[in-house]
């Protein structure tokens, strides 16, 4: 059964004292230990200069490297043996190359039928005109995907290595350092941001379009774009760029663009496996649609580059979004 | 082989030495820069346009922004004198923020 005590009843109790005890509130000392006041430290300056000897001899024993043996022993053979690899990696690479056959002989190894193939039937089965295309994006297209993949991989990385999470202290710190100077409005930069960027984000969606068509492709198109952004962010600044393109846009993009990918990859090599007839036309060659799939697939693998590039920038500069 | 593609591979070798002997870290980054532009060239004469676009792009831009971004969070670019203003300037700013 309980009851009501007051207040002043409550403090006399052991419990309230084992409470107070446990939560720091009440010092036991205070009032109950007779203390003396702390008498400042005495030094003479015989004791101080006899330390600073001390320190010094400590520190000339530890850096001695002019009579340490085996710091001399290693400088010595490090020496010898950077040479000797040195030398050792440069004859390797020279016999390496002086064995390859002279450039753009016909019977070298690589003259064999599958590139034959390729440049005979090139066109007519994947429909581009650029046989690079053709080949990295139809014939070859899983190597292509792995690649897309090695790139956001890489994006994860880095992210996990960088990524500052945002808190006050030492990686607010930086953070800061960095915020201080920007946007930094530069004129020079600024003006030539603005001509600049249009165009080179223009020729980049031209360089992924007619990938197809011309030389070029998603992988060159999306690092041309990717430039373009960093330039726009470098003039301007964060926050004029996350109007458009935040953390959370880079996600989606690359989630669809690879999961875009992964199907359209996965229905062609189904449909090819099986020799059943695909859907997709390949179009008459020349045309900007046409190739079937080929024109779906650089641009998915432009904007995963486009955007790793540039993620790869905002991590550096300060680590997140 | 013509002349030009000679004096283009000169210039190759030269910069690859240069690059590895150079005692400062970001005149290296700037020789690595110009080597990759001048492999960039080298790729249009051998006839691969695609590589040539993606060298400028990846090799003279994105990975040069991010060396000289590496840098300069290491402060290895900036002399003493700038170094100070720097700290300086960061005062400065979180003096003005915590007002």
């Amino acid at each position: 059964m309980s009851r009501k005590v007051s207040r002043e009843q409550y403090e006399k109790t052991i419990s309230y004292r084992l409470k107070s005890w446990l939560e720091g509130s009440r010092d036991l000392y205070v009032g109950n230990l007779e203390m003396r006041p702390q008498s400042p430290r005495q030094e003479d300056e015989d004791t101080r200069r006899q330390h600073r000897e001390d320190q010094k001899k400590v520190r000339a024993r530890v850096y001695d490297t002019e009579h340490n043996r085996e710091v001399l022993l290693f400088k010595k053979v490090y020496r010898i043996f950077s040479l000797l690899f040195c030398v050792l990696l440069v004859s390797m690479l020279l016999i390496g190359v002086a064995d390859l056959p002279p450039f753009g002989e016909a019977d070298k190894p690589v003259n064999n039928e599958v590139s034959q193939r390729y440049i005979e039937k090139g066109l007519q089965e994947t429909g581009a005109v650029n046989i690079v295309t053709g080949m990295i994006l139809d014939y070859r297209a899983f190597d292509t995907l792995g690649e897309s993949h090695v790139l956001f991989i890489a994006t994860c990385t880095v992210l996990i290595l960088l990524r500052t999470d945002g808190k006050e202290g030492e990686s607010g710190r930086e953070e800061s350092n960095d915020r201080a100077y920007e946007p930094k409005n530069d004129v020079i930069l600024q003006t030539a941001a603005r001509l600049l960027v249009p165009f080179i984000i223009i020729f980049g969606i031209y360089v992924i379009l007619c990938g197809h068509l011309g030389p070029g492709g998603g992988f060159s198109g999306g690092a041309v774009i990717g430039a373009g952004l960093i330039l726009y962010v470098s003039a301007f600044g964060f926050e004029k760029a996350e109007r458009f393109f935040t953390g959370a846009t880079y996600k989606w993009m690359s989630f669809g663009a690879l999961a875009c990918y992964c199907l359209s990859k996965t229905y062609s090599f189904y449909t090819g496996a099986n020799h059943i007839e695909s859907v997709i036309p390949l179009g008459t060659p020349g045309a900007i649609l046409s190739s079937g799939l080929i024109l779906l697939l650089n641009i998915c693998v432009g904007v995963v580059v486009a955007g790793t590039m540039y993620t790869f920038y905002v991590m550096f500069r300060k680590g997140g979004y | 082989m013509t002349v030009f593609t000679c004096i283009l591979f000169l210039f190759l070798i030269v910069c690859a030495v240069a690059a590895s002997l150079s005692k400062s870290l970001l005149n290296t980054v700037l020789i690595f820069m110009s080597y990759s532009l001048v492999m960039s060239i080298i790729w249009v004469i051998l006839e691969s346009p695609d590589l040539a676009v993606t060298e400028a792009a990846v090799g003279a831009g994105v990975t040069t922004v991010l060396f000289v971004l590496t840098l300069k969070k290491i402060h290895a670019i900036m002399g003493a004198d700038a170094a100070e203003k720097d700290a300086e300037n960061e005062l400065e700013y979180r003096r003005r923020r915590n007002s």
